[in-house]
């Protein structure tokens, strides 16, 4: 069949089973955008590149499918770079497809000329620039396959308009296996290593799970409890890897890192045998390096080869698929005796459960932790929560209990603001059944505030959180902590949000006491389109505990007496 | 200390784009790199000399092999190997200079490959340490101008360093 390089996008992309595709025409793609209409598949119009490419991040993060996002050359395809950025600091599966000027013109600046694949070529898996319409269905084939496989990631393809234009005579398409022979995906540990690695597992007293993200990429979640329960270990979660386990298993301590709760980075302090299941050991886990678990074994289970021994040293790597290599160790799992260790891991823990705001009598003050900790409350355990970057982000982490896999998305090692709301659209049309809240910052809202006529245009129904203190919250903190509360380019005025969910068509509420809290979000429930929420939280609230940059991991900033969060006593 | 590595890659384009952004992004300072054909088609053989620990060039393996355009790679610092750079070398040669630079290419069993009244280019091969040296000697002699390859190794011995597995084209699991 006779077929533009137009249409095999689409030829390939319907292949791949995408139905859905989040992007922006221009000039560079109109070929793209003018062969849609023979094909099956819905476009939803971003209002900037960057919402688009962080909706097809929260498609692809709820769904574990590929997520597509388009762009045209140019400045369409630079305002994608952070949302890339996103997708690869994070391991998202996104296939981002954009224009690229006529092969005749590409070097001579031309009109919308960039060198897109230069750009991001150190923010992707991999990419592509095809010049010719033969090339356009390998390249396609190979990005998605690289996308989904071996440790997931973003790949780029930037077509030149002359190839979408292009024909091929006899087109038909080909599901030959894809050789590449530089790409190996599917790396397993020798079995000696795995014995290795079960004794020292068998030899521990102190032994802790470090949970990732690639849990979830992994699909490992009941391998891990298989894990836990089988050998009685405690299990720490990293920011991306909340929800693999349930936070409600008794196993599960927590959060770990630069926000964890203290019992937890304690605890990684104290152990001695450290499990890290797909993860990376980020320096907002770790703190200091040279202070971290000087005591502990440790055992990294990943699939990306060049995260073993970067940077933290390990006794036992083993290169693989988390749930493959638990299939394999749990077997051979003696029961394991840590009661002294988990008691003593309850006594550290204490009465911090107790101090915690949410049990905190009514003052009649609204703080973040309350609409947070509401918000769970009243919302169920099938909930999606996507969350912008901030406090309003490390709040949600501690205070809204996830029990499912998938139902978190955040952005962790971009930390990238303006994520929450786009994301939240995106995960939304991935899951549709699904009731989905975004947890967003006055601050990081307002970055993609205009995705809120996306969901407009589209019928989606999301709920915004807007955790509103006047402040760009977590930058102010730092600048309280250390740098003498010099409060510059901090504080924020906001536009009425309820007058700017009106202007889109969409419903706005205002909250600014407790009291109010559980009506509107059940309010929120009950409406049919997207509805944001302004709460007027306390400006001045920091996140505790804190461990300063750099600083070891057991150097916790902790929460004060009687400042503005009302909490008994840390200690 | 200075370790030599060899790294099969696809030839595709931007391949050795790839391959210097990461030493730049990984800040790994190369020393000299060289790339070009092999006996395998489709497939580009780059020596790269590059100053690091042990540690260092474990790290910056690992990261080579998550490009996927590369094959693989090897470091033949430990290996008995061979190591050769080109070097062409423009001099000057007053009257009473020359007799003596070709006394030098003598010993160091260069060649002369351009002469002209007053200039001589000079084409040596050896490994680093000799070209250096060479260079040395020339120095006070008045060098107009220079360039070198940077090296090209080779393992000694019958065996190939070529993982046979490369060679076959990889299918999905």
């Amino acid at each position: 069949m006779k077929r533009s390089g137009a249409q095999i996008v689409w030829e390939c992309l319907t292949r791949e089973g995408v139905d859905l595709v989040f992007g922006y025409p221009g000039g560079a793609n109109l070929p793209i955008y003018d062969a849609l209409r023979d094909y099956p598949v819905h476009h939803v119009l971003c209002r900037h590149e960057q919402g688009g490419a962080h909706m097809a991040d929260g498609y692809a993060r709820v769904t574990g499918k590929v997520g597509v996002s388009m762009g045209t050359s140019g400045p369409g395809a630079t305002n994608l770079v952070t949302g890339i950025a996103t997708a690869q600091m994070d391991s998202v599966p996104v296939v981002f497809i954009t224009g690229q000027v006529s092969s005749k013109l590409i070097g001579y600046d031309a009109f919308q000329e960039t060198d897109v694949t230069g750009i991001t070529l150190p923010i992707t898996k991999h990419n592509y620039l095809v010049t010719r319409v033969e090339d356009i269905m390998p390249s396609l084939r190979e990005a998605f396959y690289i996308a989904r496989s071996g440790r997931p990631g973003p790949v780029l393809v930037d077509i030149t308009k002359d190839a979408q234009q292009a024909f091929i005579e006899n087109w038909s398409y080909d599901d030959a296996p894809i050789g590449l022979r530089g790409y190996r995906p599917d790396l397993r540990p020798a079995s000696a290593r795995i014995k290795k690695a079960v004794d020292i597992i068998h030899a521990a007293k102190r032994p802790l799970i470090l949970l990732g993200h690639g849990a979830l990429m992994s699909n490992a979640g009941a391998e891990v409890r298989e894990f836990a329960e089988k050998a009685n270990v405690p299990i720490a979660m990293t920011l991306l890897g909340i929800g693999a386990v349930p936070a409600s298993h008794p196993l599960n301590l927590g959060m770990m890192g630069m926000h964890g709760e203290a019992w937890v980075n304690n605890a990684i302090q104290e152990a001695d045998l450290l499990l890290a299941f797909g993860m990376r050991f980020d320096d907002r886990v770790t703190g200091n390096l040279r202070t971290y678990a000087p005591n502990a074994k440790k055992i990294h289970i990943e699939i990306d080869p060049s995260e073993i021994n970067k940077n933290v040293k390990v006794d036992v790597g083993l290169v693989g698929d988390l749930k493959d290599i638990l299939r394999q160790i749990n077997p051979l799992l003696g029961p394991g005796d840590r009661a002294e260790w988990l008691e003593h891991i309850a006594d550290m823990k204490g009465d911090s459960a107790v101090r915690d705001i949410q049990n905190l009598p009514d003052s009649g003050h609204l703080y973040a932790a309350h609409v947070l900790h509401d918000l769970w409350r009243f919302t169920g355990p099938d909930t999606i929560v996507t969350t912008d970057v901030g406090q309003h982000q490390m709040w949600a982490a501690q205070y809204y209990r996830i029990d499912k896999p998938h139902k978190w998305v955040t952005s962790g090692g971009l930390g990238t603001m303006g994520f929450g709301l786009p994301s939240a659209i995106g995960a939304k049309m991935g899951s549709p059944a699904s009731e989905v809240w975004t947890v967003v910052g006055d601050g990081g809202f307002q970055m993609t505030m205009p995705e809120l006529c996306t969901a407009a245009q589209e019928g989606v129904k999301v709920n915004v959180a807007i955790i509103n203190n006047g402040y760009l919250g977590m930058v102010r903190q730092w600048q309280e902590f250390f740098y003498e509360k010099n409060y510059t380019a901090t504080p924020m005025r906001s536009p009425d949000f309820v007058k700017i969910a009106e202007a889109n068509g969409l419903k706005g509420i205002r909250v600014t006491e407790r009291s109010q809290v559980e009506a509107a979000i059940r309010e929120a429930q009950e409406s049919e389109g997207t509805v944001v929420i302004d709460f007027r939280v306390e400006q001045e609230d920091s996140v505790y505990p804190m461990v300063p940059a750099g600083a070891d991991l057991h150097a916790m900033i902790r929460r004060p007496k009687n400042v503005l969060v009302e909490t008994a006593e840390d200690e | 200390m200075l370790h030599t590595l060899v790294v099969l890659v696809e030839n595709k384009p931007g391949v050795l784009n790839r391959v210097a952004s990461l030493f730049r992004r990984r800040a790994y300072n190369i020393e000299s790199l060289t790339v070009g054909h092999t006996d395998m088609p489709g497939i580009s053989r780059m020596t790269v000399t590059v100053e690091g620990d042990q540690h260092h060039i474990e790290r910056l393996t690992a990261y080579l092999y998550k490009l996927v355009n590369v094959i693989q790679v090897e470091d033949l610092t430990e290996k008995k190997m061979v190591s050769r750079d080109l070097a062409l070398i423009k001099v000057n040669t007053g009257s009473e200079k020359r007799a003596e630079i070709f006394q030098m290419v003598e010993v160091f069993r260069a060649r002369v490959v351009d002469v002209t009244n007053n200039s001589l280019i000079i084409e040596i091969t050896g490994d680093s340490d000799k070209i250096d040296g060479f260079v040395e000697v020339l120095k006070p002699l008045g060098i107009i101008e220079m360039v070198r390859t940077g090296a090209v190794a080779m393992e000694r011995g019958s065996e190939s360093l070529v993982n046979e597995d490369v060679l076959v084209e990889m299918v999905p699991a």
